[in-house]
């Protein structure tokens, strides 16, 4: 049994470090020479380690220490990145190791991106080469900013001042590029152990720090508590009376009390409590970093995705946006190819709209635009989601302003947001925006009527030519609606001309839609299941709709003569002559699926999400 | 708490809720020693309190026998449900270290792991394993998938960055999940110490001189020599030890571990 004690307050922070560099640079040597030359070895393994290799018939190396797999240690490099946990004067390190070869880079980048402080290493006699430039680029890419670069190999170079000092020279013009300023650049030899605890006798000239005080010499990087609130919703949990959104905080703070706004669903409440398990006292707070839950004070209908912000400081709302892009993938990125694209707890089908270009890392020049971007290079893109969604600037927040592509059932590439592009339906969005948060609530919500209507609210929208049977299946289905007694009104486009567009001229399509859309919104938050058909409108215009309605599900039925492609974001297709009672079920099917209709379970009313 | 306890525990919470949103399937296998009741404890942090998916403990029916008492109480006291796998056929057929410790290890432990995941079908498993333990567990992923015989494809571990992790995978593999890898053992003790967790008391020297470092089946598992009878007193230990943690685990002599681990060991 534990004994209770007070948590000891120790001195000293925790660091994440990462070795980089080209292959066969020295990489686990040099890691391997800090351990033994600090006493950080386990008891026994420096003499296991040499007992294997006099077995083997092998010179042993400090590089053996950490290459754990039998297939590392034969080919003497490594594989994947290793974590290993080093302490030095009260302050506490992981340095992750992270393979050099070119066939390993997406091991690297595993590594990288976990890291807040990195060591590059040049082999002396070799010099710059590709992976040293491949890796000094993906460290910029990857937001990794205090970079310290090792030249290594001292020792078979004769120790000469002029060879350390070409090479600092030359790479140092090429971070340059980068924006990066490299801490500093001190010259070693791991293998002989100059410079990396211990200051070298053999490089007299040089008199700065050693690798081991430039470990010291790296900054905790800052908090992220004193920039403006970005909470990611991860997740809602309803395991007893409480509904917590739980989540992990990006940047910022959230204190109970404060008027949350979650973006793109544009849903506003206060926090009513921060919860947690065994924390005492209860907090009033939770801030950057922390895995933390809330309670509201409204029962809003959120979803895993959406950001978290206050009302004065939302993030970006587009499907699309600009970025700089590495790509891991065994099958080349191509542009029109569908990704599914991960940014925060957002998850949402993507495709690449624009390669802008390709660029080269050995001289940052761009190569000629191209329709594919090959594994381990990186890209210039303009990405289209297929949903709205939330996100920020790499340059402004870290978290959400960065993203990785899925493609198949792989981590394929990772990228980070340059610039925020608007699409067609950006006007309207903003419109929508402005609106639902400055909407003036009662105290019914939209959780309170679905439980009475046993429903959600949803907009069933029926596209498709002239003499489809587009208006009748409406017919149809608001007659089976209600008849199940669902709260069901049939909108024909047609209707609101005569009333409320009669101030316009009919070519006025444009403002038309627009309030068509507005109504339908109007209908949408008294809890109905709005049945639509809009002869009028065209692909776009239903665009417009949806992005009135959002985030009211909206359920795409296409009726057709024959076999066509159906339009973009259809949920059913119906081509030829048709069963309208089937058709009808069908429908009532889809909106079981998407969680529309409660289902009965046992005696009670269920819904497939939670409300 | 300590600031690097809590970012610790911040992660590890981040990636137990990553675990239960993506995975329908989910288990965790609890084995009564710290590591994985410190996991355990965690994942009463991320879901306030609730454990929303089964614990599973592989009986190699050679534990010893106060972890059996220990686990009993705890799935009382904390209302859990726990799945207990055993590879029975290997048993009957007299299965026991003496037929070689890897042999053992894979038929009792691996294998029985591995039938009772196919059995039941879960496609995530929660494990304690911690990066320092040693050299191929330091190369893990926090989200590690294992093909259709449950093998381990080192050399082809998926891309891991920005906290997205590998949660979609082929039909008739799946996930291990390790929200521990990042903790070392001094951060364990410390936890348990700021959290109060109850801890299982072979871990403390009752007046022998004796204690265990690290649990698992009796006849594979020795104590070390040490005074520390109480939480304070092994974190102070540790602060001063250079003897590897599982140097009273027989089975990591020579490459016992990559070989086990690469067949799906734990």
């Amino acid at each position: 049994m534990s004994t209770l004690t007070p948590p000891a307050a120790r001195a000293g922070d925790h660091l994440n470090i990462v070795i980089v560099g080209h292959v066969d640079h020295g990489k686990s040597t040099l890691l391997g020479r800090l351990y033994a030359d600090t006493n950080s070895l386990p008891e026994g393994k420096l003499d296991k380690v040499r007992d294997i290799c006099r077995r083997q018939g092998k010179e042993f190396e400090y590089a053996f220490l950490f290459d754990a797999f039998l297939e590392e240690q034969e080919q003497g490099i490594t594989i994947d990145t290793a974590r290993t946990f080093f302490a030095w004067r009260d302050r506490h390190y992981i340095i992750i190791d992270a393979p050099g070869h070119k066939e390993f880079l997406k091991n690297m980048i595993s590594g990288a991106a976990r890291a807040e402080a990195a060591l590059l290493v040049i082999d002396a006699q070799e010099g710059v080469k590709e992976q040293s430039k491949k890796h000094g680029y993906l460290l910029s890419l990857l937001g990794v900013r205090q970079v310290a670069v090792v030249v290594n190999k001292m020792d078979l170079v004769g120790y000469r001042q002029d060879v350390y000092g070409a090479i600092e020279a030359e790479y140092r013009a090429f971070l340059a590029q980068l924006n990066v300023t490299p801490e500093r650049f001190v010259p070693v030899s791991a293998k002989i152990g100059d410079n990396i605890a211990n200051p070298s006798v053999h490089m007299p000239w040089y008199t700065g720090p050693t690798v081991l005080d430039t470990l010291g010499l790296f900054r905790k990087e800052t908090a992220r508590e004193h920039q403006p609130l970005r909470f990611p919703v991860q997740d809602v949990y309803k395991f007893d009376a409480r509904r917590i959104i739980a989540g992990r905080i990006a940047a910022g703070r959230i204190k109970v009390g404060d008027r949350l706004v979650f973006s793109p669903s544009n849903k506003s409440a206060n926090v009513k409590s921060i919860e947690g398990f065994n924390v005492e006292p209860v907090p009033t707070e939770a801030k950057a970093g922390q895995s933390t839950g809330i309670t509201l004070d409204e029962q809003i209908f959120i979803e895993r995705g959406e950001i978290a912000s206050l009302e004065d400081s939302a993030p970006l709302v587009s499907t699309t946006f600009r970025c700089n892009l590495f790509w891991m993938g065994r099958r080349p990125l191509e542009a029109g190819k569908k990704y599914l694209l991960r940014m925060a707890t957002r998850e949402v089908e993507c495709e690449v709209a624009i390669i802008h270009r390709i660029i080269d890392a050995a001289d940052l020049a761009a190569r000629q635009t191209q329709s594919i971007v090959g594994r381990n290079e990186v890209a210039e893109l303009t990405i289209r989601a297929k949903a709205p969604l939330a996100f920020d600037l790499y340059g402004d927040f870290e978290t959400t302003g960065r993203f990785v592509l899925v493609d198949h059932y792989d981590v394929a590439g990772g990228g980070i947001v340059t610039e925020s592009v608007r699409d067609e339906q950006t006007v309207l969005r903003e419109e929508a925006r402005r609106r639902d948060i400055a909407w003036v609530k009662g105290d019914v919500g939209p959780d309170d009527r679905a439980r009475h209507f046993g429903h959600r609210a949803a907009l069933v929208l029926i596209t498709g030519d002239r003499h489809t049977g587009k208006s009748f299946l409406a017919r149809r289905l608001e007659i089976r609606l209600v008849a199940d007694g669902r709260h069901t009104y049939l909108l024909d486009g047609a209707n609101l001309r005569r009333g409320l567009d009669t101030d316009l001229v009919d070519a006025d399509t444009k403002e038309m839609v627009r309030r068509f859309g507005e109504v339908a919104r109007l209908l949408i938050d008294t809890g109905l299941i709005v049945v639509s058909t809009t002869n009028t409108f065209g692909q776009a215009d239903h665009q417009a709709i949806r992005t009135l309605v959002h985030p009211a599900p909206v359920i795409a039925v296409h009726m057709s003569k024959t076999e066509d492609a159906p339009p973009p974001n259809t949920d059913l297709a119906f081509a030829g002559p048709k069963d309208f009672e089937a058709i009808a079920d069908r429908i009532v099917e889809e909106l079981k699926r998407q969680g529309v209709l409660a289902q009965a379970i046992g005696a009670k009313q269920q819904f497939h999400y939670s409300i | 708490m300590d600031t690097h306890l809590r970012r610790l525990e911040d992660q590890s919470v981040y990636i137990f809720r990553e675990a239960y949103k993506h995975f329908d399937h989910l288990a965790m296998l609890w084995s009564m020693g710290k590591d994985s009741t410190v996991l355990l404890w965690l994942a009463r942090k991320a879901f306030f309190g609730h454990v929303p998916f089964p614990l599973i403990h592989i009986d190699t029916s050679f534990k010893i026998p106060a972890m059996i008492e220990y686990r009993d109480r705890i799935v009382r006291e904390w209302r859990l449900n726990l799945i207990i796998g055993q590879n029975k056929e290997a048993l009957a057929n007299g299965m026991n270290h003496t037929m070689g410790r890897v042999t053992c290890c894979t038929a009792l432990k691996t294998n029985g792991l591995k039938n009772l995941l196919a059995e039941k079908g879960y496609t995530g498993v929660i494990l304690g394993v911690r990066a320092d333990e040693e050299g191929t567990r330091a190369k893990e992923r926090y989200f590690s998938p294992r093909d259709k015989h449950g093998d381990w494809d080192f050399r082809e571990q998926p891309p891991e960055l920005w906290d997205q992790f590998k949660t979609t995978f082929p039909e008739g593999t799946h996930i291990r999940i390790h929200p521990l890898l990042d903790w070392t053992e001094v951060n364990i003790w410390e936890y348990i110490r700021a959290e109060s967790i109850p801890i299982i008391d072979l871990y403390f020297d009752k007046g022998e001189g004796t204690r265990y470092r690290s649990l698992g089946c009796a006849p594979c598992t020795a104590p070390i020599k040490s005074t520390a009878r109480t939480v304070d007193e092994i974190i102070e230990e540790l602060r001063h030890t250079t003897v590897a943690e599982r140097s009273g685990r027989a089975q990591d002599e020579g490459r016992g571990m990559e070989l086990l681990r690469k067949d799906g060991y734990m």
